[in-house]
């Protein structure tokens, strides 16, 4: 069992929940669990998400699935549309052809690009640039924006333009079609690409500034972001045949905390042979583990961007190529082994997008009229793609009337479950003050959890309801006490 | 061209209620009114900022389980807000960073928040909703009045 994660005595011990309250699924919950003395004794993050995906898949037609699984997340819907397709190309049989691998590989970049735009201008840059302990009033893309509107505004047409990626290949800003089974039913239209071409320079050149802005936080902070929710992992994500960085397709590769490698260029339409899904009685979330290293408590491992960015031999574009190196040579390794090395990782990567865009745009594929390909049908079909917050993986059982009979998603989020829980309990063990729930104990929760930007906020968000609840309950059961933030980020004790 | 007024309605077809926003965009898009474009997304956020450029009027529409029956409409006003994870902004937050980023003042925007009930992934709309929905869009068409419009259909 992992430290902190189940103590020794629960019943003798002071337990306080944290829990962001949402409508429906995709709310998380953190509880502290405290010993006599209010030490730490127990960390878990509950997240409650993606329950009913699959019932809500099964049963369709095949070629609906690309289109309907883009409903089951507002935040990624670009990467299950994408994952479900390249999991039917494999129920058709079909092997892509130069253009539409080209297609969606340019929305896919278009996605990353935009999502981790968002990620850092909007979600993180204001804990990093105000302050962990701010006013949660302030430390928000407002706030942000009030001091530094240029970095907004890049940061805003950057997401801007990753969406007009989507648009144009999806053919619509939202519940786009573009990907079907065996390939895409659009090409990219040639004032599309000029369009595209005439904006992509700036892209580009902002994601190196925002690199640039990262480095400078880590350089004036070093100690305190090489130390923040600090946990060692084990490792996976795709890479390509010859080791490099690749989003959209590759084999696993899994490293140990040691960083040896446990396997390599492992094939995806086996993934169940390499990754088990474990459940524990105190979540719905599963945790995958890998299955070689024997137990979910022995073999849980971290993805996304920063796994992603130090496991690659390499990144194929020059710049982030570059950036990664620097990355990796910082303080002897100190940014690529700390939580908020993630905001570092996901910057390079998001430059990388921007150079990989550029390069699609100058092919003249993306403007072929070989859309579309079909082969021997086939009953099951994987598909697994590097999302903006990592791995993803569909497959699905279609039987001979063409309904999907079977579905299993494993999706970024729950890769990352267990790895979560482990900065959490990090920052738990630093920050409690042993007395009560501050604001500041809450905000540098918060930090930790968006260093993985879980999609804890999923596909609803009805006006008027609570983000956040802490609450304090004795060993006995009693509620002790309870504290708030409400929807306008205002801490309270009620 | 960029209409002068801006309906703009969010929310997850795919989850019951949700779906109240979008739907009442897709009735008022039937109605192929002047001057009018309208916009769904999943849910708010800040590149929507961009989206209020030019407009005169703006009518944000969403399921809220926090609102009276049927519906309300309140006028949204610039302000600093946050949420637990950002995923999504308030409108408040929208308007904000629209006054912000073009400094100047954002254009009259409304919130139409309609009643729902259930959010279930897969579920339909409820009964309850539909009814809310009805008499949010019968009220809209008096509102925008362009008296070129019929009324609203039940769906």
């Amino acid at each position: 069992m992992t430290d902190l994660e189940t103590a020794a005595h629960p019943e003798r011990l002071r337990r306080v929940a944290i829990e962001p309250l949402s409508r429906v699924e995709g709310h998380g919950k953190v509880t502290l669990l405290l010993d006599e003395e209010n030490r730490v004794q127990q960390a878990r993050l509950h997240i409650v998400e993606f329950r009913g995906f699959e019932k809500f898949i099964e049963g369709r037609p095949f070629w609906e699935v690309p289109v309907m699984v883009q409903r089951l997340c507002g935040i990624c819907p670009v990467s299950h549309h994408l994952a479900a397709a390249k999991a039917m190309d494999q129920i058709v049989g079909a092997t892509l052809t130069p253009t539409a691998e080209k297609i969606r590989r340019l929305m896919h970049y278009g996605q990353i690009l935009q999502s981790h735009a968002l990620h850092f201008f909007h979600l993180a840059s204001p804990d990093l640039l105000f302050g962990f302990d701010a006013d949660a009033a302030q430390r928000n893309i407002v706030g942000l924006v009030a001091r530094d509107p240029a970095i907004v505004r890049k940061g805003v047409l950057l997401r801007k333009f990753g969406q007009e990626i989507i648009r144009m290949t999806a053919g619509k800003r939202v519940h786009g079609t573009g990907a079907i089974p065996g390939g895409v039913n659009k090409a990219l239209a040639a004032e599309e690409r000029a369009s595209l071409l005439k904006d992509i320079y700036d892209m580009i050149a902002w994601s190196r500034e925002a690199i640039q802005l990262v480095r400078q936080l880590f350089e004036r902070n070093l100690v305190q972001y090489r130390d923040f929710g600090r946990f060692d992992a084990h490792v996976l994500s795709l890479v390509r045949a010859d080791g490099a960085l690749d989003f959209y397709d590759g084999g696993l590769r899994a490293r140990r905390v040691d960083g040896t490698t446990l396997f390599d260029h492992f094939d995806t339409d086996h993934y169940w042979e390499a990754i088990v899904e474990d459940v524990k009685p105190w979540s719905y979330m599963k945790f995958p583990f890998l299955r070689m290293l024997g137990s979910a408590d022995a073999g849980w491992y971290r993805v996304g961007p920063l796994t992603r960015v130090t496991q690659c031999d390499f990144i194929p574009t020059p710049f982030a190529e570059r950036e990664r190196q620097d990355f990796l040579a910082f303080a002897e390794g100190a940014a690529a082994h700390a939580t908020l090395g993630f905001h570092w990782a996901r910057m390079i990567e998001m430059l990388h997008a921007a150079e990989a865009i550029k390069e699609l745009l100058h092919d003249d594929d993306l403007v072929g009229r070989d859309l579309v390909t079909t082969g021997s049908r086939r009953e099951r079909g994987v598909g697994v793609i590097e999302a903006p917050r990592g791995t993803l993986i569909h497959h699905y059982r279609v039987d001979e009337n063409d309904q999907v009979i079977r579905a299993n998603l494993i999706v970024s989020t729950t890769h990352n479950n267990q790895a979560m829980n482990e900065a959490i309990r990090a920052v738990a063990r630093r920050y409690f003050d042993g007395r009560e729930v501050t604001e500041g104990l809450l905000n540098h929760i918060e930090v930790a959890i968006r260093c993985f930007d879980p999609c804890l906020s999923c596909a609803t968000h009805a006006l008027g309801r609570m983000p956040l609840e802490i609450e304090i309950i004795g060993a006995g059961g009693t509620a002790l006490g309870r504290a708030t933030r409400d929807s306008n980020g205002r801490f309270a004790h009620p | 061209m960029t209409a002068p007024i801006l309906v703009f309605g969010w929310g997850n077809p795919a989850r019951g209620d949700d779906a109240l926003g979008p739907l009442f965009v897709e009735r008022i898009e039937a109605l192929k009114l002047p001057d009018i474009d309208c916009l769904t997304d999943f849910q708010l956020q800040v590149e929507h900022a961009l989206d209020l450029a030019g407009r005169q009027l703006v009518l944000f529409v969403d399921a809220s389980l926090a609102t009276e029956p049927p519906f309300t409409l309140n006028p949204v006003a610039p302000a600093r807000n946050t949420h637990f994870s950002s995923h999504a902004l308030s409108p408040e937050a929208v308007l904000q960073v629209y006054a912000e980023l073009h400094d100047q003042e954002p254009p009259a925007t409304f919130q139409l928040a309609i009643r729902g009930k259930t959010f279930e992934l897969g579920s339909g709309l409820s009964a309850a909703a539909r009814s809310n929905l009805d008499a949010a869009c019968d009220w809209a068409w008096n509102w925008l009045n362009t008296g070129s419009c019929q009324p609203f259909a039940t769906k």
